[in-house]
């Protein structure tokens, strides 16, 4: 239990994948214009990195390991992410149609967060269990999202807020993005993985 | 060496296969709901945005329909055609175009009074079906054929030299 709560804490703030290792900046880059829009996308992407976490733990135990085709584990692991994207696409598309309509090519793109196969390369490379694996897909998807929704707020007063000229735009969101980080670092080594 | 790279293969190809059949599963399982309706509907509406409708625009207009919140003939420029889509994609009831406005009884076109036109293309911006020609200090005109009487050309002209005639 300790164990999990630590994955957790772990991933949510010590070594978030957005700010710490720095995946998955496309979706955070794209997506922070507004709350709304960036609380849609990380409920999406939770979701994909849950559900992909799992599948590639066990494809990876229960298919490639026996077969002795772990060199494959890359190709096949983008294929799951790949068909739990167009899932995830297909629940969006039924259960909130205006999500859908806000979120556009952003969820197809959620196949192309790197955080997702790295999270799943990240399990299998530090072997870990199935219930690890998951904890460490959602923890991964709640840093996420707790990243990209005070991005966005941040955002949203950045653009009320009169900045130099030559920093508006993508310039003062990449200055924001890299003080973040330097504030996530603060957290370095209160839990190890 | 050949055994060990046509595991390899039927095991992606088979993956692949899983995963296809999977998703067609669930795309079966959750078919595609009021929204995409909502698309198709939109797709036989004529794009004017007239907002004669009573709707802001098209798509709301759409939306409405297949809430079943309006009825499927209030579209003038779309016309009896577009009523008569509307019903058969939805298998309502097939209804002569709307009389509760009064232009959809005669069908009208605006014209523009020459002599008055000071050539400011006000009009000609806020046609949506690009029926007003005519250039920045020179007279317009409108195409009477493409012209759906939709009004919307009315408001902007600061002239007032646009009237709407009924088509004889």
């Amino acid at each position: 239990m300790t164990d999990l709560i630590l994955i957790l804490i772990g991933t949510v703030l010590v070594n978030n994948f957005v700010l710490v290792r720095f995946l998955g900046l496309c979706p955070f880059m794209g997506v922070s214009k507004n709350i709304e829009a960036a609380a849609g996308m990380s409920m999406a992407t939770a979701f994909v990195l849950t559900l992909s976490s799992a599948a590639s733990y066990l494809l990876h135990e229960y298919v490639l390991l026996p077969l002795q085709l772990e060199y494959l584990r890359t190709i096949a692991f983008i294929l799951v992410i790949a068909a739990s994207v167009q899932f995830t696409e297909l629940m969006v598309r039924r259960l909130s149609p205006l999500l859908d309509q806000v979120l556009g090519i952003f969820i197809p793109l959620i196949a192309t967060n790197c955080a997702v196969l790295g999270v799943a390369i990240l399990n299998v490379q530090e072997a870990k269990g199935f219930v690890q694996s998951v904890f460490f897909g959602f923890g991964a998807a709640l840093g996420f999202a707790l990243v990209l929704i005070m991005f966005a707020a941040i955002r949203e007063r950045l653009d009320a807020s009169d900045v130099p000229l030559s920093f508006r735009g993508t310039a003062i969101a990449l200055m924001t993005a890299g003080i973040m980080s330097l504030a996530f670092m603060g957290f370095s080594g209160m839990a190890r993985m | 060496m050949t055994d060990k790279v046509s595991i390899a293969i039927l095991v992606i190809t088979s993956l692949a296969i899983v995963a296809g059949l999977l998703l067609s599963f669930a795309g079966r399982q959750f078919p595609a709901n009021a929204d995409d309706l909502i698309e198709q509907v939109n797709a036989l509406l004529p794009q004017t945005q007239c907002a004669q409708c009573g709707y802001p625009g098209c798509r709301p207009y759409a939306a409405a329909v297949v809430r079943q919140e309006a009825e499927i003939n209030l579209c003038p420029p779309g016309g009896q055609s577009t009523a008569d889509n509307l019903a058969s994609l939805l298998g309502r009831r097939e209804l002569p175009l709307s009389s509760a406005n009064e232009y959809t009884q005669t069908k009208r076109v605006a014209i523009i009074d020459e002599p008055l036109c000071i050539g400011c293309t006000k009009c000609r911006d806020a046609c949506p079906v690009d029926a007003i020609v005519g250039a920045h200090q020179y007279m317009h005109t409108v195409i009477a054929v493409e012209c759906t009487g939709c009004e919307l050309c009315l408001p902007p002209c600061p002239v007032d030299c646009i009237s709407l005639v009924p088509v004889a």
